[in-house]
């Protein structure tokens, strides 16, 4: 008994103390926290954006002819919609893997560049591409008739879907944006596939260094669960508080 | 006669498999109370949601206050504001209190202010006896005391005519009373209301003309007392027989 302790004290030691090596795992932290928040952002935009092109396109394609202005709106929207649907089969179709290996090897091969720019572009279109269908699926959600009260009290189609039809749509699709913050989050493990120094790649330079597997890597699944499980609750209260008021 | 509020000619309807409305010409005068009544799938309520646009007609013209309703060169937001409506799912905005919704139109379309806004509100929450419920949200609300809020909603604005759809149609038996009360006071003060419902009881004693359509036509309008008691058309006489 008490030698395994001295052994895993040992361990310890080895892996995390000696040369500063826990220094990998709090810059690799650093950078994941990074690259996660930042592509989340990227991807939130992304994803209104397209949602929003989407929806109005399904909602008011088949509307009648309302004069030039309004033929001439319907035609860029059908490009847009068009352009969405290509964007997200293939961002879906794809590996994340392979487009971050795409972004960085051929799109930024022939410039050098912050990897961590780099990585967040990846994650962020990617991410982009799930969270346009989240929030598109959230906006559909909400019945008709919400939009036609709107509408019949004298509101415009972007004025109803500001204060009607969007902030219950957020309510609804609260938790899967949680959800796919958490999947960013652990997808941001592929970046050292284009040698970013990330959570992942620092644990497994530690272990280059030690030749001992467990400690380095234990510590940095330790380190994305406690983040998971912080983010989870973070959701939690959120959907709680917004929630709250309709009992 | 007064005046002409609602003038509609030859209003055409064409969905893919079904002529909703085929040909629908009527004109409507400033505080009339005009019931439409009719069969399911007769078109009745393709009709009123054709008044303020709601769907978009075919063919025809709806002049509303002198506007062609139809013409894409009038504005159909500013139209909207002087027409409120009642739907028969209430469609009360779930994530805001019973205040915000009555107020949101006021304050954001009208640029009234927030005391402006409530004060009104709550006059008319008073007159239907619900101000106590001003903090509530909707799902804390009965089905009929949530249509008398759609309907103060619509009120809020200051329309010149109230189009109700199928009223009632949603409410438990013992929560019909209560709403037909609201529309019969509404009635009283000569507000111009059309309305699609199944009550012949609140045709006959409320409105001042009843029209019964029928496979997107309009088969006979006349006042209530003709129309109830001695109707001509064939169709009108059996359509009466079951429903009464």
């Amino acid at each position: 008994m008490f030698l395994m302790f001295e052994s895993f004290k040992n361990d310890f030691y080895r892996n995390f103390v000696k040369n500063d090596r826990y220094i990998y795992l709090v810059k690799g932290l650093g950078v994941t926290l990074k690259v996660t928040f930042f592509a989340l952002i990227v991807g939130l935009v992304i994803g209104i954006l397209i949602a929003t092109i989407r929806s109005t396109h399904d909602t008011t394609h088949t509307t009648k002819y309302r004069g030039p202005m309004h033929h001439f709106l319907q035609i860029l929207l059908s490009i847009g919609n068009f352009l969405c649907n290509i964007y997200l089969t293939v961002i879906r179709g794809t590996p994340s893997t392979v487009q971050l290996m795409i972004i960085y090897f051929v799109i930024f091969g022939s410039v050098s560049i912050d990897k961590s720019i780099v990585a967040i572009c990846a994650f962020g279109i990617n991410s982009g591409a799930y969270v346009a269908e989240i929030i598109r699926g959230g906006i559909m959600s909400i019945d008709k008739g919400q939009f036609e009260a709107g509408r019949s009290l004298g509101f415009g189609y972007i004025s109803t879907m500001r204060y009607i039809i969007i902030p219950q749509a957020f309510k609804n699709v609260l938790p899967a944006l949680g959800n796919e913050m958490i999947v960013l989050l652990k997808e941001t493990s592929i970046a050292g596939y284009i040698a970013l120094e990330d959570l992942t790649m620092g644990a497994n330079i530690i272990r280059g260094q030690t030749y001992s597997a467990f400690m380095p890597l234990f510590a940095a699944a330790f380190i994305y669960l406690a983040i998971v499980m912080l983010l989870s609750t973070g959701v939690k209260k959120l959907e709680n508080n917004s929630r709250a008021n309709e009992r | 006669m007064s005046e002409v509020i609602i003038d509609v000619k030859d209003l055409v309807v064409q969905f893919p498999t079904l002529r909703a409305l085929d040909g629908v010409s009527v004109q409507i005068s400033r505080g009339e109370v005009v019931a439409v009544i009719g069969p399911s799938g007769s078109g009745k309520s393709t009709f009123l949601r054709c008044i303020n646009q709601l769907e978009t007609p075919t063919s025809g013209h709806i002049f509303f206050e002198g506007k062609d309703v139809t013409d894409p060169k009038n504005d159909i937001n500013k139209i909207r504001q002087r027409m409120g409506m009642v739907f028969q799912q209430f469609n009360l905005f779930p994530h805001m209190t019973i205040l915000q919704n009555l107020t949101l139109a006021p304050m954001k379309l009208q640029h009234k202010s927030k005391e402006q806004a409530e004060a009104k509100a709550m006059e008319l929450l008073k007159r239907v006896g619900l101000d106590d419920r001003a903090q509530n949200y909707p799902t804390q609300l009965s089905g009929g005391q949530k249509q008398r809020i759609a309907i103060v909603r619509a009120l809020c604005m200051e329309p010149d005519v109230m189009l109700f759809d199928e009223p009632t149609s949603a409410l438990d038996p013992e929560m019909v009373g209560e709403v037909l009360e609201v529309m019969r006071d509404l009635a009283k003060e000569n507000m111009t209301m059309v309305v699609v419902t199944h009550e012949m009881g609140f045709a006959k004693e409320v409105a001042s003309r009843v029209i019964f359509m029928e496979n997107g036509h309009i088969i006979e309008e006349n006042e209530p007392k003709q129309f109830f008691e001695s109707p001509e058309n064939q169709r009108l006489k059996d359509f009466l027989n079951k429903v009464l």
